[in-house]
C-alpha cells in the first residue's frame, strides 16, 4: 500500500473578486512526477505557494506525509522534508554555491543556533554539500557566488540545496525556464533518477520534459483543475486540447 | 473637569495633529513616491521657520514671511534633492538614513553659522492676534484655530491635488510602479524633484506657523520629526490618508494623555507624584500607542505600499 | 597559508589603538589616554551593533536605548552602593555595587532583557518600518530615563568615584584603557565566532535572502532576534564602560543623535567588517578631537565628510584599504 506522499484537498483561494485556486484537490504518490500543466495565469505559481506555505489558503487542506501542515509556516514545512525551488532563482547572492548548499546541509543536520564552530573548514557540512553539487554537475563552480552564476547555473543549484535539505518531495517551480536544449535534456534525465528518492510535483511548460518524465499531469486553467491522468489520456482529451495544446501539436 | 478645558485640550491635540500632518504628508509621499527615507525633513521645517523669522524681522510682514517660508523651504529641498537625494533612490535604506542624517549636522551647524546659537523670535501677525469664545467660557487663541484651518485646507488641497491633477496623477502612479511611469515618458526626475519640493514647502509651512507660537531655534525640528516618524508608521507608509489619520490620532493622543494621565493618577496618587507618573508615562504613550498597532498590524494602518 | 590584506590591516588598528595610550604618556600628554579609552567605548558599542546591522542587515536606529540601559545599570548600582540603601524591588531587595564585573553582567543582562523586548515587536517589521521603530522605541527609553528624578531626571546621574575591578586601580587612566581595550578584543573575538558559525551563516543568509533561509526550514525571526539580543547586550556593556569613564550618566547616551553615531561609526569603518566598528570609532574621535579643536563648527563638516563617504567610498575606510569584501 502506497502512502500518498502530498495530500491536497479543495484547496480554494480569492484575490479579491479573482479566484487564482478554485476547489483544487491532488495529491503525490511515492515515487511519482506529477506534472502540473496549464495556461499562464492559471494560478499555478499561487497552488505552489500555498503548497510551500507562503501564501495561506482561504480553505482546504494540505497534508505532507501524513500530516496536517496547513498551520505550519514556511520553514517548518521544509524542515519537515518538502524541498522547493524557485520559478525566479532565489539564492544567497553574496554566499559561493558551496555555502549555499551548506545552509541547508546545516539546516538538515542541527540547529542554526551554534555559535562557535566554524562552517568553512567543517567536513560535516562541506562534505554533503560537495557531493549534492556533485550529483547536479556544479562541483567546479562551487566557490563561484551564487550571483555570478549562469542562468543554467543558478537552477542547478536550487537543485542541489533541495537534495542537500534531504527533501522527502519536491515542488519544482519550471526548473526547465531559460534552459537551452542541452540544459533541459541535462536537467529531465537528472529528474529521471530523482523520482526514486522522493516524488516531484512539477510545474513546467516545456511539454517535451513534461511528457518524458511525467508519470501523472494535471491541467490548471483559470484556477481549476480541468483534467487529470496518464500522459496519454491528456494528450487525448478534448477538454484540455481545445483549451491548452490546440490542435496543433 | 470643565467643558472648557477640554474644549481647549481637544483644539490643541487637534492644533498638534494638523501640524504633523503637514510634516507626515511630506515625509509620506517621499517615502511613497521615490522609496526615500528623509530624516532632513525636520530641518526643512526649521528653514521655513528661519526663514519666516528673518523676512518678518526684516520687513515688519508677519505674511511675507509666510511666503518667504514656503519658498525657502521649496528652493531648500530642491537644491538638496538635485545635489544629493537624487544619488540615493537606488540605494539601500541604510545609505539613506546615514546621508540624510548627515545632511541634518549640515543643516543646523550651517544655520547656527548664519544666525548664531540664540532663538529668534517671531510675532503671531496682527490679524490673528486676540482670542475666540469657547462653549464653557474660556477663550482660545484665534492664531491657533487659523493653524487648525491652514491645516484642514492643505489636507483638502492635497487630496484634490493628488486625484485631481495630471501631477497627482503621475504621483499615483509613481507610487505603484516606478519603473514603469518612466518607461511611459514621464519625466521621473523632474517629478521627483517636484514631489521632494512639495513634501519641503509643507515642512516649511510647518516651521513657520509653529515659529510664532514657539521660538524659533536650531535644532527646533528634531521632536517633530520623531513624532512624524511615528505617524507615518502608525498611519501606513505611502499613504497620504493614513498620515492624516495617524497625525490627528497622535495629536490628540498626546495632548491628552499629557493632560489627562497627571489627573487620572493624581485619584489614588498624591499630586507631585502623579504629576511625575503621569507625566513620565505621558512622554511614552504614543510611543507605546504606535508598538501595540504595530503588533497588530506590522504595515500600520493603511498600508499603500509594499515594503 | 595565505593571510588577507584585511587581517593585517586589523592587526595594525589592534597595535595602534594600544599604542595610543602608551605613546601619550611617554610624551606627557595623559589625556590621550582618555582619547584612546573613549575610542575604544565607542567602538565597542558599534561592535555590538554591527552583529545587527552588519551581519544581520538589521539597520536598528535604536542602540542609543541598550547604551543607556547599559550606562544607568552602572549609575543606579553605584549610586545604592554610596547611600548604602538597597534597590527596593517590593519583594525583592537589591544592594548597589561598585564591583565592575557585578556592573557588567547586569549591564549585559538588562540591555538583552531590553532587547528581546524591543526585538519581538520589531522584528515582525522590515525595512523602513523596522528603521522607525526602533528609532521610536528607543524615544520611549529616552522619556522613561529623564522622567525618573530619583537617578537625576534630565540632568543625568554622578558616578561620584569610579567603579571598582578587583586588583586594579580603576582611577588610573592607563588601567582604565586597558580594561576596556581587553573587553573591546573579548567583543571582537566574540564577533568573529559568531560570524563564522552556523548561526553566523543563517544570520547572514537571511540578510541577503530571507525567502530562501525560509525554504531550506530555517526561521529568520528567531535568528534575527537571538542576533538581536546579543547585540543589544554588548552595545549595553559599552554603555556601562562609557558611564564609568565619565563617572556620569548623561540621558543623552539615549538620544537618537546617540543611535545615529552608531551607525556613523560602523559607516565609516566599513559595514560588515570584524574590525569597521574599530576603525570608524577611531576616525570618529580624531575627526571630533581635530577638527573640534579648530572651529565650533566641526559638526558641519563631520556631515559633509559623511555625504561624502556615503556617497563616494561606500565600503568605509576598511574598503578603500583592504579592498572588496570576500563572503567566500
Amino acid at each position: 500500500m502506497a502512502d500518498i506522499v502530498l495530500d491536497i484537498r479543495g484547496l480554494n483561494k480569492s484575490f479579491g473578486a479573482l479566484k487564482a485556486t478554485e476547489n483544487i484537490s491532488l495529491d503525490l504518490r511515492p515515487g511519482e512526477i506529477h506534472a502540473l500543466i496549464g495556461p499562464n495565469g492559471a494560478g499555478k505559481s499561487t497552488l505552489i505557494h500555498q503548497i510551500a506555505g507562503t501564501l495561506k489558503p482561504d480553505s482546504g487542506d494540505i497534508s505532507f506525509l501524513g500530516q496536517p501542515v496547513g498551520h505550519l509556516g514556511v520553514a517548518a514545512r521544509a524542515r519537515l522534508g518538502l524541498g522547493r525551488s524557485f520559478q525566479v532563482s532565489s539564492l544567497a547572492p553574496e554566499f559561493s554555491a558551496l555555502r549555499n548548499v551548506m545552509l541547508a546541509v546545516q539546516s538538515r543536520q542541527s540547529s542554526s543556533f551554534r555559535f562557535f564552530r566554524p562552517v568553512k573548514k567543517d567536513p560535516t557540512l562541506v562534505d554533503p554539500a560537495m557531493a549534492a553539487l556533485e550529483r547536479v554537475g556544479l562541483a567546479g563552480r562551487a566557490g563561484v557566488a551564487a550571483a555570478e552564476l549562469s542562468h543554467g547555473e543558478r537552477r542547478q543549484l536550487e537543485i542541489a540545496i533541495a537534495l542537500a535539505l534531504g527533501s522527502r518531495a519536491f515542488l519544482l517551480d519550471e526548473p526547465m525556464a531559460g534552459m537551452g536544449p542541452e540544459g533541459s535534456r541535462q536537467l529531465t534525465e537528472f529528474l529521471d533518477g530523482l523520482r526514486s528518492e522522493a516524488p516531484i510535483l512539477l510545474v513546467e511548460h516545456d511539454m517535451d520534459a513534461v511528457f518524458a518524465l511525467a508519470d501523472r499531469i494535471s491541467v490548471l486553467v483559470y484556477g481549476r483543475i480541468i483534467a487529470s491522468g496518464t500522459v496519454e489520456e491528456i494528450r487525448n482529451d478534448p477538454e484540455v486540447r481545445r483549451a491548452y495544446l490546440g490542435d496543433s501539436e | 473637569m470643565q467643558i472648557a478645558l477640554f474644549t481647549e485640550q481637544i483644539l490643541n491635540g487637534l492644533q498638534l495633529g494638523v501640524m504633523l500632518f503637514l510634516m507626515a504628508a511630506g515625509l509620506t509621499l517621499i517615502f511613497g513616491v521615490m522609496g526615500l527615507i528623509n530624516l532632513a525633513h525636520g530641518s526643512l521645517y526649521m528653514v521655513g521657520a528661519f526663514a519666516c523669522a528673518a523676512v518678518a524681522a526684516a520687513t515688519g510682514s508677519f505674511w511675507l514671511g509666510l511666503v518667504a517660508s514656503l519658498a525657502a523651504a521649496a528652493a531648500a529641498g530642491a537644491i538638496v534633492e538635485i545635489l544629493v537625494i537624487r544619488r540615493l533612490y537606488e540605494r539601500e535604506h541604510l545609505d539613506q538614513v546615514l546621508a540624510t542624517f548627515a545632511l541634518i549636522l549640515v543643516f543646523s551647524e550651517g544655520t547656527r553659522w548664519l544666525f548664531g546659537s540664540f532663538p529668534l523670535y517671531l510675532d503671531i501677525p496682527v490679524l490673528l492676534q486676540g482670542t475666540v469664545p469657547l462653549p464653557g467660557g474660556s477663550r482660545y487663541q484665534l492664531y491657533r484655530l487659523a493653524i487648525i484651518g491652514v491645516g484642514i485646507a492643505v489636507a483638502v488641497g492635497l487630496f484634490l491635488l493628488i486625484s485631481r491633477t495630471r501631477l497627482g496623477m503621475r504621483i499615483r502612479a509613481g507610487e505603484s510602479d516606478r519603473e514603469m511611469i518612466g518607461a511611459l515618458g514621464v519625466d521621473i526626475r523632474t517629478l521627483y524633484t517636484v514631489v521632494f519640493a512639495l513634501g519641503a514647502a509643507l515642512a516649511g509651512l510647518a516651521g513657520a506657523m509653529v515659529g510664532a507660537l514657539q521660538s524659533v531655534q536650531v535644532g527646533m525640528g528634531e521632536p517633530v520629526l520623531i513624532l512624524a516618524f511615528v505617524v507615518i508608521v502608525i498611519g501606513g507608509i505611502g499613504s497620504i490618508k493614513g498620515a492624516l489619520v495617524g497625525a490627528l490620532l497622535v495629536g490628540l493622543v498626546d495632548t491628552m494623555g499629557r493632560f489627562l494621565l497627571p489627573q487620572v493618577f493624581g485619584i489614588f496618587m498624591d499630586p507631585s507624584q502623579a504629576g511625575l507618573v503621569g507625566g513620565a508615562l505621558a512622554s511614552m504613550l504614543i510611543y507605546i500607542v504606535m508598538a501595540v498597532i504595530l503588533a497588530v498590524r506590522p504595515q500600520g494602518l493603511f498600508p499603500a505600499m509594499k515594503g | 597559508m595565505a593571510i588577507s590584506r584585511e587581517t593585517v590591516i586589523n592587526l595594525v588598528l589592534a597595535l595602534l589603538l594600544l599604542a595610543i595610550p602608551f605613546a601619550a604618556i611617554q610624551f606627557g600628554n595623559p589625556f590621550y589616554v582618555t582619547l584612546a579609552t573613549r575610542m575604544a567605548i565607542l567602538g565597542l558599542a558599534a561592535v555590538g551593533l554591527n552583529i545587527a546591522l552588519g551581519l544581520g542587515g538589521l539597520v536598528s536606529f535604536g542602540h542609543a536605548a541598550f547604551f543607556g540601559v547599559g550606562g544607568y545599570a552602572a549609575g543606579i548600582l553605584a549610586s545604592h552602593a554610596f547611600s548604602a540603601q538597597p534597590l527596593d524591588f517590593g519583594i525583592l531587595s537589591v544592594p548597589g555595587t561598585t564591583l565592575m564585573p557585578i556592573i557588567w553582567l547586569v549591564a549585559l543582562g538588562a540591555g538583552g532583557l531590553l532587547a528581546a523586548g524591543i526585538g519581538v515587536i520589531s522584528l515582525r517589521t522590515s525595512g523602513v518600518y523596522f528603521i522607525m521603530i526602533t528609532l521610536a522605541f528607543a524615544q520611549m527609553t529616552f522619556y522613561f530615563a529623564i522622567s525618573w528624578p530619583a537617578y537625576g531626571g534630565e540632568d543625568g546621574l554622578s558616578i561620584i568615584v569610579r567603579n571598582s575591578f578587583p586588583g586594579v586601580n580603576t582611577m588610573v587612566p592607563l588601567n582604565y584603557f586597558l580594561i576596556c581595550y581587553a573587553v573591546l578584543m573579548v567583543a571582537l573575538l566574540v564577533s568573529a565566532f559568531i560570524r563564522d558559525s552556523r548561526f553566523g551563516a543563517a544570520l547572514q543568509a537571511a540578510r541577503q535572502n530571507e525567502v530562501r533561509v525560509a525554504s531550506v526550514g530555517i526561521a529568520p525571526f528567531r535568528i534575527r532576534l537571538v542576533a538581536f539580543v546579543i547585540s543589544g547586550m554588548i552595545t549595553a556593556l559599552a554603555g556601562a564602560l562609557y558611564a564609568d569613564l565619565n563617572r556620569f550618566v548623561s540621558p543623552s547616551m539615549l538620544s537618537w543623535h546617540m543611535s545615529g553615531e552608531f551607525i556613523v561609526l560602523i559607516i565609516l569603518g566599513g559595514v560588515g567588517r570584524l574590525y569597521g566598528p574599530v576603525a570608524g570609532a577611531m576616525l570618529y574621535v580624531m575627526f571630533e578631537f581635530l577638527l573640534g579643536g579648530f572651529t565650533e563648527r566641526w559638526q558641519l563638516f563631520l556631515g559633509l565628510a559623511l555625504l561624502g563617504v556615503v556617497l563616494f567610498a561606500r565600503g568605509g575606510m576598511l574598503g578603500l584599504l583592504a579592498g572588496k569584501a570576500r563572503h567566500g
